[in-house]
This record gives structure tokens, sequence and C-alpha cells, in this order.
């Protein structure tokens, strides 16, 4: 099983190896239209494969696992009851050992399954939506390179070996974000991505001192074991929330997931939407047992700004990307009031009930993108007829997204709002207050994007040349083959996967939100039936240019940080110019000051030099005689 | 005889030479003084030649020696002489002097301060 | 045995007369303010010298004395006084300024040798042997023992004299 696992999370690493140095080689080194393209479709089948080999694979550890004698209050736990560990080596480090090793159990078959299905797809979608790309079999090979490290961190048994899959998903995030780097726009997202991220990521990394320290070890199972004191833990979960708030794009660290949709659309679909941001949640729900109230509280207050101010912001974009990303920042706060709430049950089953609705959405809005030639709602409608499957699929999801029953958001949102009500946290009125108002608003902005996109009046114009950071313009009705089929795979769990809760469903709470929702869908229908022309987000009133703005925190983080950082800069770089510069000058003028008293006696006169040289031998005799 | 007195005669000579060579400013002069020196070596050469009693006669065949290469040290500084005459008009030793680094030849800061450099490529982002 | 310091025998009274003369003659050259001047008292500086030699018995070095610095090197220096164009007659700016600095530095030297000499030699005492220095003696080591820097002496007087006549003549030139 444990090879299995390895397998897992090599294959797509051998992949991105393969996909980087071996795509051009031999011979076609040179970018011809002729070499390129045999180089994409090399590069395509080594990603493909290697997606379809670790599917496979973690389907047969699924099988390996699963068992009905499970027991205890975790869903996983219920179906996938096996586990297994294995340790490849211990390196010594002369303090804490870090033991490379990995761990198999139901959280992360489960989560597995997640990534490998959204990568496969993401792979095959690739291979149609950048089609001619020149620089696909780097950009494929990095998503196989981002499947292996989020796969590493699912799998990891030690939490510094989660870490490097945690940095390498940063990484990943970065290039891929970046791909169309061409445009300065794009590369200031990815490195904005990079930097915030990369904030948090200093306090996770402190966070998993703090607990190894404490621990005196650095495995997972080891530290949960330990009975640790509250305040280490309080303290380290603390700093561990950075890193959950970084990666997940939580409240405050969240602008740049926004941004982060500058990158091709499966990228959004991979890293944005389906599974990197679902890590933060993930590492909460796999360390649960160490999170003390206090820490949930914070993460229960922030989860409950985020999913009602990024819905609210999500309702007033008019950038179909954006809304995605703004709803899911929202959804991801979800799963964090899930996590706060007590319940990392309802968290991880959301988790992957919208990493599947999530990854449709986005795949199905790179398609609308694709037809349309630009990212905008206002350039789209009237799509119903021109892009029949594209319409239905993404129709599943927006319905999940808005938790319309049977799709899997209706029954993975109950859960979480089941589990916030049933909870004993402090701010289980907060929670669940903003979590049913964020239920409405869901309705309303998801319905919005469906309207703009697909009914009304068609306006499409074909654009003569696409810009960077927008794919190109396809003449056909549908889009091609390669992204249709992925949608279509993703449909299917989207809209069935929920039923494994049906069990633990709560009728009469789910009718409460349902009913929110469809209030808010039903009141954004009314606007636009009265209306077809004009944006229902109007409905804001004065609050549609805050929103739009996502509160402009933005421009308070540009001015109450980044401003002061760069001025410090400045300054750094004045005192360096003319402080320590200056000294180094000032010396150097001190000392040929002072070298010109010395220059007075090179006057050229022979004789002056005549009379030092004898005198010197004069006074060397006189000591010679003296002390000789 | 006692050595003592050639042997102080010979000393008074030599720093009558060193005073006439560091002193005189006509390049002429110097060169007699430079003889006057080699005048004292010869005296000591000789007067230690008749103490030692030295049976090959080494001190008073190196004065022999020293004379010959005086006459031609003299012949050759003397065309030197003549020759910075011509080119100079001037054999005066402190106005000869080709050796002085001139003071604008050094530029005591290198170059322009490299860090504005610096600065301008940290620009307002 | 040695006889004392005081009083001296008669060859040394002669001797320190003829040093007298010699060492106030050097004095002049190297303070007189009139070139041709220093020339000649150099020839008497010079020409005592050679007495000086005749007293301590080596009569074949003072009549090479007379001959080849009185009567060449001076002459020597003469014409390059001449042709220098130097001007005859009294000059004020014959001593440069570093004329203090010289005589310290002179004095020191002074001091330091006839300190070191007497010190050294303050009992050194040789008996004055006729004949010793004559022209046969003399001769017969220097075509003896040391007939090889005499031969390596003839070709550096040579390549003085073929310096000397390339260096002054004007017409020519390096190689370009």
């Amino acid at each position: 099983m444990i090879v299995a696992a390895a397998l897992i999370v090599l294959l797509p690493f051998a992949a991105a190896v393969a996909g980087l140095l071996g795509s051009r080689w031999p011979g076609g080194v040179s970018r011809t239209e002729e070499n390129n393209l045999r180089a994409n479709r090399r590069a395509a089948w080594f990603a493909v494969s290697a997606a379809v080999a670790a599917l496979a694979l973690t389907l047969w550890l699924a099988w390996q696992t699963s068992g009905s004698g499970g027991s205890g209050d975790l869903f996983w736990a219920e179906f996938l009851p096996g586990s297994a560990e294995g340790t490849l080596t211990v390196i010594g480090t002369g303090a804490i050992p870090i033991s490379v090793g990995l761990q198999v159990n139901g959280l992360s078959v489960l989560t597995a399954i997640l990534v490998t299905v959204v990568a496969l797809a993401v792979q095959v979608y690739s291979v149609g939506y950048l089609r001619g790309d020149s620089r696909f079999p780097s950009y494929s090979a990095f998503i196989s390179l981002f499947t292996s490290a989020m796969l590493l961190v699912v799998f990891a048994a030690d939490l510094l070996v989660l870490y490097v899959g945690w940095e390498i998903m940063g990484l990943c995030s970065y290039l891929l974000i970046g791909h169309w780097w061409e445009d300065r726009a794009n590369s200031r997202a990815a490195v904005k991505a990079f930097l915030v991220t990369r904030l948090g990521d200093v306090a996770f990394l402190f966070g998993i001192f703090t607990l190894g320290f404490a621990a005196g070890s650095f495995r997972i199972d080891d530290i949960i074991a330990a009975n640790l004191p509250t305040g280490t833990l309080i303290l380290a979960t603390m700093l561990l929330l950075g890193g959950v708030a970084g990666k997940s794009a939580q409240v405050p660290l969240h602008t740049w997931l926004p941004d982060a949709m500058a990158g091709p659309t499966p990228i959004s679909a991979l890293i944005h939407a389906a599974t990197m941001v679902a890590a933060g949640i993930f590492i909460v729900a796999r360390l649960f047992p160490l999170f003390p109230q206090p820490t949930l509280d914070v993460l229960g207050v922030l989860a409950a700004i985020g999913m009602l101010g990024a819905a609210l912001a999500a309702f007033a974009q008019d950038d179909l990307k954006r809304i995605l990303a703004y709803s899911t920042i929202s959804q991801l706060a979800y799963m964090a009031a899930a996590l706060a709430a007590g319940s990392p049950n309802a968290a991880i089953f959301h988790l992957t009930s919208h990493g599947a609705f999530k990854a449709l959405l986005f795949l199905c809005a790179g398609a609308v993108i694709h037809h349309v030639g630009s990212n905008l709602l206002s350039h789209m409608g009237g799509l119903r007829r021109a892009m029949p499957i594209t319409f239905w699929t993404m129709t599943i999801g927006f319905a999940a997204l808005m938790g319309l029953p049977p799709t899997s958001g209706f029954f993975s949102k109950d859960a979480v709002v089941l589990a916030i009500e049933h909870s004993t946290s402090p701010i289980r009125l907060l929670l669940y207050g903003s979590a049913l108002i964020t239920v409405g608003v869901t309705g309303a902005y998801a319905i919005r994007a469906w309207l703009r996109t697909f009914f009304g009046e068609e306006h499409v114009q074909a654009l003569a040349e696409p810009a960077p950071g927008t794919a190109h313009v396809f003449d056909g009705r549908e889009a091609p083959r390669t992204m249709v089929w992925p949608i279509s795979l993703l449909a299917i769990p989207a809209l069935l996967f929920g039923f494994i809760g049906v069990a633990d469903m709560d009728w009469p709470s789910a009718a409460i939100s349902l009913l929110v929702a469809l209030l808010g869908a039903g009141i954004v229908y009314t606007a636009w039936r009265s209306a077809p022309h004009a944006d229902p987000a109007r409905l804001l009133g004065p609050f549609r240019a805050p929103c739009e703005q996502a509160f402009y925190l933005d421009r308070a983080y540009a001015a109450l940080i980044a401003r002061p950082i760069l001025s410090l800069a400045r300054g750094v770089v004045r005192t360096d110019t003319h402080v320590v510069d200056g000294a180094v000058r000032g010396s150097a003028r001190l000392t040929i000051g002072l070298s010109s008293f010395a220059k007075l006696a090179q006057n050229g006169n022979a004789q002056l030099y005549v009379t030092g040289l004898l005198a010197g031998v004069l006074l060397i005799a006189v000591g010679a005689v003296m002390w000789g | 005889m006692h050595v003592v007195y050639p042997a102080v005669v010979a000393a008074l000579l030599f720093s009558i030479g060193v005073y006439g060579v560091l002193a005189r400013r006509n390049t002429i002069l110097v060169l007699m003084s430079v003889e006057l020196m080699l005048n004292a070596v010869n005296l000591n050469l000789v007067t230690f030649d008749v103490w030692l009693r030295d049976q090959l006669h080494g001190g008073q065949v190196l004065t022999l020696f020293v004379i010959v290469i005086a006459a031609a040290e003299v012949g050759i500084g003397l065309a030197i002489v003549l020759a910075v005459f011509r080119n100079r008009q001037s054999i005066d030793l402190d106005r000869l002097r080709d050796l002085f680094e001139p003071p604008n030849s050094s530029d005591p800061d290198g170059s322009q301060p490299a860090a504005t450099k610096v600065t301008t490529g940290v620009g307002p982002e | 045995m040695t006889p004392a310091l005081w009083p001296p025998t008669a060859q040394e009274i002669v001797f320190l007369l003829l040093s007298v003369v010699a060492v106030g003659s050097a004095l002049l050259v190297v303070t007189t303010r009139q070139l041709v001047h220093a020339a000649l008292w150099l020839v008497a500086c010079f020409g005592a010298l050679a007495g000086c030699y005749l007293v301590l018995t080596a009569e074949f070095v003072a009549w090479v004395q007379v001959l080849i610095y009185v009567g060449a090197v001076v002459v020597l220096m003469l014409f390059g006084i001449m042709l220098t164009r130097a001007p005859i007659g009294r000059t004020a700016d014959l001593d440069s300024g570093n004329r203090v600095v010289a005589a310290l530095v002179a004095l020191a030297t002074a001091a330091v040798l006839v300190t070191v000499v007497i010190d050294g030699f303050r009992s050194a005492y040789t008996p004055l042997d006729p004949g010793t220095g004559s022209a046969k003696s003399l001769g017969g080591s220097i075509f003896r023992t040391w007939v090889l820097p005499f031969e390596a002496l003839s070709i550096l007087l040579l390549a003085a004299l073929i310096g000397a006549i390339v260096i002054s003549r004007t017409d020519i030139k390096g190689r370009e």
C-alpha cells in the first residue's frame, strides 16, 4: 500500500521531469511550428498518462482501505478505515530527526482522489485549451509537479515533508499564474500570490517548529499523541493558521486569489479552486485534535467575515473568473467555519464536493471564455444555444454552488450549516447568521452569473487578436472535445457525490438554507426579468462600488503595508548610498588627503631623495653600532 | 704611522663629499663631490694596504682600478650632463623634476559614485 | 710595540699638514661661489692627497693620482664647465635649497664615521718601509694576480668611451 502511495506521489513528479527535459529532446529544440506541435503532443502524453496512472493507483488504494468495519465519528473513517504507514529513511539532524515517510489513511485517500481526478481532468482539458501554445510542455510539466507536491502534502507522515510539498505547491502556483508573463499584470499577479502566501508560510513553518520542538518529533502521529500544554498548542496553531489563511485565501491574506485569475483558466480550476487552496483546510482537518478552542474561535471569526465579504464582492464583479475566485474564498470560508464549529467532517465533505463543482465551474468558464474571447460578463450572454453541453454542465455547477438539491453542494453545504447549528462554540450565532446570509448572497451571485452568461441577447464579437491572458477565440459552436470530456466527467461527481452524506441530512435545516438561497436567487431573477440588459448588481445600490473593489482591502494594504515598506526600502538604499558608501568614499578621500602630506616629499628633486636615503642609512648604521 | 690619522682624514673627506653631493645645485659640482668621496675611499684603501702589508698589494691595485673607473665615470657623467644641457638649457639639479608626479593625474574618487545607479533601480512601483 | 699617539713623528706631521691642505681645499670645493675656482681647489685637494700617498709609501698610486686626476679628470671638468656655458665669476645660486639638511646629514656622517674609526683603530700602528709601493712591485702583482680584473677594466673603459661619444654626439639617433 505504501509503495502505491509513493508511486502516486512520484509518477507525476517523473512526468514533470520528463515533460521538462524530454519534450523537445532530441532534435526539436528549435522553435518551429512543427517542433512545437510535436513537443506539445509528447508533453501531453507524458502528463496525461502520469495523471491516469496516479488516479488508477489512488482508486486501488481506496479499494484497499475500504471496508465497513470502520468506526468513529469521522465519515472517511467509516468508508475507508484502512491505514498504512511507511518510512523511507530517517534523517538525523542532531536534534529532532526528520522521518521521510508517507501515511495512508481515509482522509488522505479521499483527498488524493479529489486531487487526481481534478488533475486528470485539467490535464486533458489543457490539451485543448492551450492548443498551439509554445510553452505548453513546461506548463503541463508544472501541473504534474504541482500534482505531485499536493499528493505529497496529502500523504506526508512528517510535518517537514509536508512542508516541502506545501512550498512546491506555492512555487508551481507562482509559475503557472505567470504563464502568460508577457503581460506585466500577469507576472505581477504571480509575484503578489507568491509574496502573500509566503507571508503565511513563514508563520506556518514556525508553527511546525513550535509543534516539533514541543513534541520532540515532527511525525504527525507523534505530535497528535503527545500531550502538549494548551499554551504551546494555542501558539503553534495560531502560527499554523497564518499558513492556512495564506494558502486557503482566508481573510486577511485572501487578496492574492482574485488576482491569481490572471493565469490560464485550467490553472484556476486546479490550483486556485479545487486543490491548493483546499490544502489549508486539509491541514486543519488533519491536525484537528491539536486545535484548541481559542484558535478555532479566531478561525471562525475570520471565516464569518470572509464568507460574507467575499460573496458580496463576487456579486459585484463583472469578470466571470473573478466571480468564481471570490466565490472560492467564500466557500473556503464555509469549510473554515465548519472547522471552527468543531466538525472536520463537514469541512472535508464540503471540500470534496466543492473541489468537484468549483473545478467544473472553472473549466466551464474556461470553455465560455474560450468561445467568447473575453472574461467579462458584459461581453457574454445568450450562449445557451451556442454551447449546450457547457450550458448544462455549468448549470449543474451553479446549482451545486447555490446548494440546490440534488447536487452535491446541497448536501455538503447543509452539513456545514448543520455543524454550525449544533456547535458549542461561543461564536456560534455569528457563524450561523453569517452562513445563512452568505447562502442567500451565493444564490444571488450564482444566478446572476448564470443569467448573464447564458441568457439574454447574444453579443459575441470575435476579437481580432486575443490579448495575452485570454485564450484563443474559437470559432466552433462548442468547445473542442478535449475540453468537453473533462467537463462532463466532473459534472458527475458534482451532481452525485453528495449522496454519500444523505444519511446524515437534517431536512428542516436544509429547507431553511434552501429557502434562503432561493430567496436570493429569486430577487435577482425578478430584477433581471424587469430589465434583462441591466446588471443585477445594481441591487447593491451605493454598496456596489465598495463590493466591486472588495471593500478597498487591496488599497488599504497598499497604503498600510506596501507603501511604508517601499519607502523604508528607499530609505535603506539612501542610507546605503550616503552613509555606508559615504563612509567608504570618505575613508578613501581621507587617505588621499593624508597622503598629500606624504606626497610633499615626492617633489621630483633627486637631491632630496638622496638626502633621505643617506639619512636612513645613517640611522641604520647608528643603530647597528649602538645595539649591534 | 698611526692608522687613525689617514682613516680620520678619509672620513672627513667622505663627509665633505656627501655635503657637496647633497647641497650643490650645479651638476658638475656634484660630480666633483663624487670624486671627493672616491678619493676618500682611495685613501682608506692605500692606508689599509700599508698597514696590513699585503704581499699582493690588493689595496693599492684596487686604488688604481678605482681611479680608472672614476675616470670612466667622469667621462660618461659629463657626456650625460652635456646631453641634459642640450635638451633643457640648464644643468641645475632642482630644475630637473621629471620624477615629480603631477597632482592632477590622480583621480581621488575613481569614478562617479556608483550609488546613483542603485537608487534609480528602486523606482516607485 | 706601539708608540704613543702624541707627540707625532716627523712622518706624521708631514702627513697631517698635507691632509689639512686636502681637507681644507675639499671644503672650499664644496663651498666656493665660483665654479672654476671649485675645479682649481679640486686640483689642490687631489695634489695634497697625492702627497699623502707618497708619505704612505704608495709612490706609484701617487703618480697615477697626479696623472689621471689632476691631469685628466679636472681638465674634463673644466671642459664640462665651459661647454655648459656656466657663468664665470661669483654666482649666488650654486647651492640648492637643500643646504641645511645636507649639512646636517654630512655632519652626522662625519660624526658617526670619525667615532667609529677612532674607536676601531685607536691602537693600530704601522711602520713605514720605503719601496713597497714601487711601480715594480705593483706592476708585478697587477700582471700576475690581478690580470683578469685589469683586462675587464680595459673593456669597461672602452665601453665608457664609446658610451660617452654616443651620448654626447647629436647626429646619432636612437633606434626607432
